[in-house]
C-alpha cells in the first residue's frame, strides 16, 4: 500500500515523501479540469461529501466545494453557527448523525488541535483534516508545496523560509513537514514571542531578522499575522511589526536571487506584507488559490479509491 | 497455442499498417478537411502522432492533435486495484462541428472508448466521431466498432496484446504474449 494514501487525510506529519509526490503528481493533470468550459469530471458522481466547519473559512471552504463540484460529489455544507452544533452536540454525535445519512467523505475545520483524528477514528467516512487548532492544515501544505514545485520543478536543497506566526501556524506545521519529506531546507523567521520553543526539533533554522532570510532564501511563506495576537501582548504593535518583520519592496531588493512571494490568505496589507510585494512579479500568491483547487480534488480522488462504501456501489452500479 | 511471445506485427510491419490506416482515414473524411487526431494517453498518443506525420506528408499540411486521459472517466475506478495515475488531457483545439478521430493502440472491451466519449461530450459536439486503432483483439463487452483497424488479431484465451512504440518502449513491435500467471 506503499505510496497511496489511506482512508483519511490528517496531516503532512503522517504521509511519506512517496505519497506526498503522488498527491502532486495527480494534481498536475487535474488543473486542466478548471480551464475547461465544462468544469467537471463524474470521476466521483453519487458520492457525497460533508463540509462541517467549526470555525469561520471563506477561501478553504470555497476551495474544497470547488473541488468537490468539480469531481461531481454532492456536498452539504455544514456551519457550527445555526447547526445543532450550537446547541451542545458532540463531534461525534453530529458525525455520527450525517454518516446515519449515508456520507462518504468529511472535510473538517476545528478550533482543537487533534480533532480531525478524533473523528477519523470513529467514524468510517473518509475524513479530510481542513485545518485542526493549530496542528495541521495539509492541503494548505499541500498546495504550497505544488506551487513552488511548479516554479522550482525539484524541491531538494531549495530554501524556503517561513514568516511570522509560526506558533499558533497549522499552515507551518503543514509547510515544515511537507517540504522537509521533500528535501527543502525549511527557516522561520519572526518574533521569538511568535516561535514555537521546540523549533530545533523541527530541525528548522530560526532567523531573528527578516533581512538575513531574504538574504537566505529561495521563497518566503509569509503568515497572516493574526490581530488578536496583539491584544494577547505577542507584539508590540502592528506598525513595530512592520517595520521590523514587513515584507517590502525595498527590502527585497536588497535580495541576492529573485525570491518567491507566497501567502496562504487572507492577507493584511501594509502589516505582514506590502502591497509591491503582494502584488509583484514574483508573487505567487493566486498561483496558491489555483493550486489548492486541484490538490483538492487530487486529494478527493485518491482517498475515494480507499473508500469501501464507494467500491461497492461502483460494483453494483457497472 | 503459443506460449512464448510471437511478433504479429514488426517494426516494419507497423510503419506500413500505419500508413494504410492515415489513407483510410483521409478516405473516409475525404481529404484532411475539418479533421483532428486525439490519441488517448499513453500509446494512443504515439499512434496518433504517427498517423499525423504520414497525413501531413500525403497532404503537404498538419493535422490538429490532441491527447486524451480517460482516468477520470472510467467505470471500474473504485473496484480496479490500486488507483490509477491520471495522465493529462490535452485538447488544444475546438471540437465543435469537426471530425475528430479517436486513436488508440488495442481496442478490446470497449470501455475505454465508451470513457473517451463522455470526456470529447464535455469540450463540445463535434460533427462526427471516428475511431482508429492499430490492434482490434475482439472481446467487446460494449456496441462500439472501430472504422479504421490496423491488424484484427485473434487473441486466445490466456494471452494479451502488448503495443511497443519506440518513443516509450526503445521500439516499434506489436507481441502476442502469455499472460504472466500472478
Amino acid at each position: 500500500m506503499s505510496g497511496l494514501l489511506g482512508k483519511d487525510l490528517l496531516g503532512l506529519e503522517y504521509l511519506t515523501a512517496e505519497q506526498i509526490t503522488q498527491v502532486l503528481d495527480t494534481a498536475v493533470p487535474l488543473k486542466e479540469i478548471s480551464e475547461r468550459a465544462i468544469k467537471k469530471v463524474p470521476t466521483l458522481r453519487g458520492a457525497t461529501v460533508v463540509n462541517l466547519f467549526f470555525e469561520a473559512s471563506t477561501r478553504t471552504r470555497i476551495s474544497f466545494e470547488f473541488a468537490e463540484k468539480r469531481m461531481s460529489a454532492d456536498t452539504v455544507n455544514v456551519a457550527s453557527a445555526g447547526s445543532s452544533v450550537s446547541k451542545g452536540e458532540t463531534l461525534v454525535d453530529t458525525a455520527r448523525n450525517l454518516e446515519a445519512m449515508r456520507i462518504d467523505m468529511v472535510v473538517i475545520r476545528h478550533g482543537s488541535s487533534g480533532a480531525a483524528r478524533f473523528l477519523a477514528e470513529r467514524i468510517e467516512s473518509n475524513v479530510i483534516n481542513a485545518g485542526d487548532g493549530t496542528h495541521e492544515h495539509p492541503t494548505q501544505g499541500l498546495l504550497d508545496l505544488l506551487t513552488l514545485r511548479d516554479r522550482f520543478g525539484d524541491l531538494r536543497g531549495k530554501r524556503v523560509c517561513i514568516c511570522g506566526d509560526v506558533l499558533h501556524s497549522r499552515v507551518a506545521r503543514s509547510n515544515i513537514w511537507g517540504l522537509t519529506k521533500l528535501g527543502a531546507e525549511v527557516a522561520v523567521c519572526g518574533p521569538r514571542s511568535l516561535l514555537p520553543n521546540a523549533m530545533e526539533e523541527f530541525n528548522v533554522t530560526i532567523f531573528d531578522r527578516i533581512e538575513q532570510a531574504i538574504e537566505w532564501a529561495d521563497a518566503l511563506n509569509i503568515l497572516r499575522l493574526q490581530l488578536e495576537r496583539m491584544q494577547a501582548g505577542h507584539i508590540p504593535s502592528l506598525r513595530e511589526y512592520n517595520r521590523v518583520f514587513g515584507v517590502t519592496r525595498e527590502r527585497l531588493e536588497r535580495a541576492p536571487r529573485d525570491i518567491l512571494i507566497l501567502h496562504p490568505g487572507p492577507m493584511n496589507r501594509g502589516v505582514e506584507i506590502d502591497s509591491d510585494v503582494a502584488d509583484g512579479p514574483h508573487s505567487v500568491i493566486l498561483d496558491q488559490v489555483t493550486n489548492g483547487v486541484a490538490v483538492r480534488m487530487a486529494v478527493l480522488y485518491l482517498l475515494a479509491g480507499h473508500n469501501p462504501k464507494l467500491a461497492a456501489a461502483a460494483k453494483g452500479g457497472a | 497455442m503459443p506460449a512464448e511471445p510471437t511478433v504479429v506485427l514488426t517494426a516494419r510491419a507497423v510503419e506500413r499498417t500505419v500508413r494504410r490506416m492515415a489513407d483510410e482515414l483521409l478516405e473516409l473524411n475525404d481529404g484532411i478537411e475539418r479533421l483532428i487526431l486525439v490519441g488517448i494517453q499513453r500509446r494512443g498518443v504515439q499512434i496518433a502522432e504517427r498517423l499525423a506525420a504520414v497525413i501531413a506528408e500525403r497532404e503537404g499540411r498538419d493535422v490538429p492533435r490532441g491527447a486524451l486521459d480517460i482516468t477520470l472517466y472510467r467505470d471500474d475506478l473504485q473496484s480496479v486495484g490500486p488507483i490509477p495515475l491520471v495522465g493529462r488531457t490535452d485538447l488544444p483545439v475546438e471540437i465543435d462541428g469537426q471530425v475528430v478521430v479517436i486513436v488508440d493502440d488495442v481496442l478490446f472491451t470497449g470501455r475505454t472508448i465508451r470513457a473517451a466519449l463522455d470526456e470529447l461530450a464535455d469540450f463540445g459536439r463535434p460533427a462526427r466521431i471516428l475511431l482508429a486503432v492499430l490492434v482490434d483483439r475482439g472481446g467487446r463487452e460494449l456496441p462500439i466498432q472501430p472504422d479504421v483497424v490496423g491488424k484484427t488479431v485473434d487473441v486466445p484465451l490466456g494471452h494479451r496484446i502488448d503495443v511497443l512504440v519506440s518513443a516509450l518502449d526503445g521500439r516499434d513491435e506489436v507481441v502476442l504474449a502469455p499472460v504472466k500467471p500472478a
